[in-house]
């Protein structure tokens, strides 16, 4: 039997509940996952575990704490797909997401998703990231 | 790279050619700045043609001589002005009495170049005028962003109302789709979950009304001789189921009978929610004391807790909206994030002060100056 390595996702979400329900849903997937509540906290386990993919909440301890930490990683890991996760969508006439060239240039994350997604959704766009 | 359009209002043709020169290949950097600055210089003879040029495209810098044939430099400084440009103007020119120097900085002018000048000189000139412009701009940009802060706490409103939805659904779903099985024993931790994500969201919601009638304005105050003393003893009752589940004395100091000219049900907001953080952020066996006291034309109210405290970086941002100190001990206590914010827009409204003290694990104490009026 060919024996494969689970693909490692780092989860990092500031409310508990989603990040738990997240980690159930993406461990259904056949991932490994890793989660982290902060910014800081996310970093160090980033360097630790070299996660696959990173799946970051927007606002956490800031408004664009999502942002902050995608630009980090990037920095350093240009390779790494990054999606960002926000529950302030275009659905509700509050898109305060990037909206400009030179914000996506800036930010560089891979995707932004509405956390309300569907969970088969969600499995398509990070097997597509991760060219499974 | 960046390009700043530069415009030469000139009619000695010298000049016009001798800057185009100069700069053509010049670039201005500062570590502060993302980018580098190079220059893409236009120039005018006249002071009719500047001003068409003006109309025309969006400039950055205008050097400006203020001897032109026909208008004047300082008429086309007045024209920028009028048109608010968000232009930076440097005067150039070999008559630079003290006269117009005056008349054209009171207009805005920026700096002043001699005439003749050699390239070195223009260069640190245009240097800084770069620098300038950029700050301004800088700050220009804040301010817009200032503007969007109304925007933007819609925006994290809808956050902070949609995530709890978010979190209560996904639970929903796992016991829908009976991910732990058949016994409902397995999903206990998960409706207590839901639970306490629908209590907080219902907290939220009460806190925004006070907040929005606030912000709007559109509260009906009455304001009327009010005793403290009376209301935060209502307060301390009205919380009294609170806490003794919290297992937390609460005392009134209040020596003199104090009366302040207030509306009383703002009043009972600013209380309730001093007494409550007080309360909720305390620890098992712990106590508050709330003190009134009158100190020459203040009164001072004070509401001590023997709680989790905070450092001192986490005080200052308190009083911003949606602002919750996150740490492993108010990681299971719900709040909105509002209710210091609220009571700071109260007091605005009174002009009175807030201030907090606190120390981690020993507690924390916010005191709140009202200025007492002569004749209450």
């Amino acid at each position: 039997m060919l024996k494969t390595e689970k693909k490692k996702i780092l989860i990092v979400d500031d409310d508990a509940d989603y990040l738990f329900q997240l980690k159930v849903a993406v461990q259904d997937m056949g991932f490994d996952v890793i989660t982290a509540e902060t910014q800081k906290e996310a970093e160090s386990i980033y360097e630790k575990m070299r996660p696959d993919l990173a799946i970051l909440d927007l606002m956490m301890e800031s408004q664009d704490t999502g942002f902050i930490l995608c630009h980090k990683i990037k920095g350093k890991y240009p390779d790494v797909p990054i999606i960002i996760a926000s529950a302030v969508t275009a659905e509700t006439g509050m898109l305060f997401d990037v909206n400009t060239l030179e914000d996506q240039e800036w930010i560089k994350a891979d995707l932004f998703l509405d956390k309300g997604i569907r969970m088969d959704q969600l499995h398509k766009e990070i097997n597509k990231l991760l060219k499974i | 790279m960046g390009k700043l359009k530069l415009l030469v209002v000139d009619d000695e043709p010298g000049i016009r050619s001798g800057v185009s020169r100069i700069l053509e290949n010049y670039t201005v950097s500062y570590p502060f700045m993302d980018e580098d600055f190079e220059f893409d210089v236009v120039v005018a003879e006249t002071g009719e043609e500047a001003l068409e040029i003006l109309t025309g495209s969006k400039l950055d810098i205008v050097l400006l001589d203020n001897k032109l044939p026909g208008i004047q430099g300082i008429e086309v400084l007045e024209f920028i002005n009028e048109q608010k440009m968000d232009v930076v103007v440097v005067m150039i020119t070999s008559y630079a009495s003290l006269d117009l120097a005056v008349k054209a900085t009171r207009q805005g002018a920026y700096d002043f170049v001699p005439k003749p000048f050699t390239p070195k000189e223009l260069r640190a000139s245009i240097e800084t005028i770069t620098k300038q412009l950029f700050l301004r701009r800088m700050t220009q940009k804040l301010n817009v962003e200032g503007r969007q802060v109304r925007f933007q706490f819609l925006s994290v409103l809808s956050h902070e109302l949609k995530s709890p939805l978010n979190a209560i659904e996904g639970y929903l779903r796992l016991m829908q789709d009976k991910k732990y099985g058949d016994s409902l024993h397995e999903y206990m931790e998960m409706i207590d979950r839901s639970l306490f994500r629908v209590q907080a969201m219902r907290n939220l919601i009460l806190d925004m009304l006070d907040f929005t009638r606030i912000e709007s304005g559109k509260k009906s105050r009455k304001l009327e001789p009010i005793y403290l003393c009376e209301v935060v003893q209502q307060c301390i009752d009205a919380f009294q189921p609170f806490s003794i589940q919290k297992d937390v004395d609460v005392y009134l100091n209040c020596s003199e009978k104090i009366s302040i000219q207030a509306d009383r049900q703002e009043m009972e907001i600013i209380i309730n929610n001093l007494i409550s953080n007080a309360i909720k952020y305390n620890k098992q066996g712990g106590r508050v004391d709330v003190n009134l006291k009158r100190d020459g034309s203040r009164l001072i109210l004070s509401v001590e807790d023997t709680g989790i405290g905070m450092k001192k970086e986490d005080t200052e941002k308190l009083f911003e909206d949606f602002v919750r100190i996150k740490s492993e001990h108010t990681k299971h206590i719900s709040g909105s994030g509002l209710g210091l914010s609220i009571i700071r827009k109260l007091l605005d409204l009174y002009d009175a002060d807030i201030s907090v003290e606190s120390e981690p694990g020993e507690g924390s104490c916010f005191t709140v100056m009202f200025k007492l009026t002569e004749d209450v």
